[in-house]
């Protein structure tokens, strides 16, 4: 038995999610006894290879490494982890809730015509596991009854797991062919100096009360005072103030940070459901019906182009 | 070209729902209900790839009870040439929706599909990889952008890093991201045209499809509810709070 855990890395480093959706894995192998096995699938993967090798918790490491798999295809990719599934007896398949792993593992599943379990936030045994529906408003507690569990895992409802210190086995797999059917094309990825979004411990996120892009910059100079990332609204991004990568809520990125702003966000469902599990909540606003009140620790109704300059100058 | 656009009917997008009293489920009845937000940026869609002349059929899907004959009259409303409903009393699980939407394609042969990325009730996120994966086609899941070049359709992904870019071969499936495009609303005189515009039915079992489900949903409850905090009366007093009582900065 195992439990196969999809490596989320871009060839070069390792992406700190996969360490969220491996202490699942490391809750299932307490129920289940089977090896956790963390597969890096890329090309020219050697240094994220590394990095999962190191990792203490994992078992072994499966290294994917040729051409096809280079931007991780899900056309070429999954077709190797159904095989892979199916060859080693796996128990559980696992992912993170990412833009990756929503991409890649529903195919797998159908591949295997097993069921998915999308997001869980917690293990409860098994093969039972809880996840929130209706955008967060609800927990289903849901038991599988396929033979192989696939599941994609929130990573902001489990710890990261220790990263150092371990030196699990490699195990190198044969290459895969080109579906010819997609081809990459090509990626405009946002350059940050900043955490990510879904493993800050901070983050100030701006809604469409910023009133536009140009403004942005006023909640990048106190995230860069507090070492925290800058997300945004659903309201934002549609208005074209920001990236779509910024966005955090039900469809966005879902956080959970020591610390979440929010800035001129009134907090619609969406965006609740994105950022309720932060410890602290701070909301800044001048309507004081905004509903993001009902969530905030600490509420400041005020008009957010004298408040961010003025909370700017008093973290100095 | 063909296009075969998929909608579901969910509850309203601004309706909070409640869990109901036995934790089986989250109350429905009463509220609400509408096309999933998703499904009506996948027939705008559609009907825009028709408008600029890259296809000449839109076929609207929906798999579930008699009510959502509602949202495919939505469709038609909004430009979809004919509709068909898969008619179950049953809650299928993405899985089986997408082994019923196989069914479809393969009688309907679409040269494209468009499915929303996600219900906003079950939130899933799944049928329309499941479905790819059943066609043996490629996807091209979270578009913000489409366009039809000659035999391939070309998807700007929304994706944690940024965007991404990728070529697929038609036949294809495509799920819709929020920014592709922003839906239009139904004319009166096409609410009124769509009455008559072809709405057919069958049903799982016509299409010989095993929907027995594979999760058992044991209990549903309500998260912990966040309780309002404090108001502070100015940033000063925001910043001692943070530091000294709640100690996060």
């Amino acid at each position: 038995m195992s439990i196969l855990v999809i490596a989320e890395h871009d060839n070069a480093q390792l992406k700190d999610a996969t360490l969220n959706a491996l202490q699942a894995a490391v809750e299932l192998k307490s129920a289940t006894g089977g090896e956790i096995q963390l597969l890096v699938a890329g090309h020219q993967c050697q240094a994220a290879a590394a990095q999962a090798t190191a990792i203490p918790c994992v078992d072994k490491v499966l290294v994917a490494d040729c051409e096809p798999l280079a931007q991780q295809l899900p056309e070429n990719l999954a077709p190797l982890l159904a095989e892979l599934c199916q060859q080693q007896n796996t128990s559980h398949l696992l992912a993170t809730a990412t833009t990756s792993g929503k991409n890649l593992l529903p195919r797998t599943a159908a591949l295997l015509d097993v069921a998915q379990v999308s997001d869980i936030v917690e293990v409860v045994s098994a093969d039972t596991f809880v996840r929130p529906i209706y955008a967060g408003n609800a927990l289903a507690t849901v038991q599988s009854q396929d033979g192989i569990k696939v599941i994609t895992v929130r990573g902001s409802a489990f710890s990261a797991v220790d990263a150092e210190g371990g030196e699990a086995p490699q195990q190198p797999l044969g290459s895969v062919a080109d579906s010819n059917r997609s081809r990459f094309i090509s990626e405009e990825v946002s350059q940050s100096d900043r955490p990510e979004l879904t493993s800050a411990r901070i983050i100030i996120s701006g809604g469409r009360g910023m009133q536009s892009g140009d403004n942005f910059p006023m909640l990048e100079q106190v995230a860069d005072k507090l070492g925290a990332a800058v997300g945004a609204s659903r309201a934002a991004v549609d208005s074209g103030f920001v990236p779509n990568d910024m966005q955090v809520g039900q469809t966005g990125k879902i956080v959970a940070p020591d610390l979440y702003i929010a800035v001129g966000i009134s907090g619609a469902i969406q965006h609740l459901a994105g950022m309720k599990d932060s410890k602290v909540i701070v909301a800044i606003n001048k309507d004081e019906e905004a509903p993001i009140f009902q969530v905030a620790d600490y509420g400041l109704v005020a008009d957010l182009f004298e408040a961010v300059p003025e909370l700017d100058q008093q973290l100095a | 070209m063909k296009i075969m656009v998929t909608v579901k009917r969910v509850v309203d997008a601004n309706i909070k729902v409640r869990v109901n009293a036995d934790n089986t489920d989250v109350e429905l009845a009463n509220l609400k209900m509408a096309m999933n937000p998703f499904d009506e940026i996948a027939v705008e869609e559609a009907i825009r790839l028709k408008e600029r002349g890259d296809a000449d059929e839109v076929v609207a899907v929906s798999v579930g009870s008699d009510a959502c004959q509602e949202v495919l009259r939505t469709a038609l409303a909004l430009g979809a040439d004919r509709a068909l409903l898969v008619k179950t009393e049953q809650q299928l699980e993405p899985l089986a929706v997408a082994k019923t939407l196989k069914a479809v394609a393969d009688n309907e042969q679409p040269d494209l599909i468009i499915l929303g990325k996600q219900s906003i009730d079950g939130d899933n996120n799944q049928t329309g990889q499941m479905l790819a994966a059943l066609t043996d086609r490629p996807q091209g899941t979270f578009a913000s952008e489409l366009k039809i070049d000659g035999d391939e359709a070309r998807v700007t992904r929304e994706v944690d890093g940024g965007l991404q870019q990728v070529g697929l071969k038609l036949p294809a499936i495509v799920t819709t991201d929020l920014r592709l495009n922003e839906p239009r609303y139904a004319s009166l005189p096409n609410i009124m045209k769509a009455k008559r515009k072809p709405l057919d039915t069958t049903t799982p079992e016509q299409l010989g499809i095993d929907t027995q489900p594979r999760l058992t949903t044991l209990k549903v409850t309500t998260p912990p509810e966040r309780e309002a905090g404090v108001k502070v009366a100015d940033v000063a007093e925001l910043v001692s709070k943070l530091k000294l009582e709640a100690g996060v900065i």
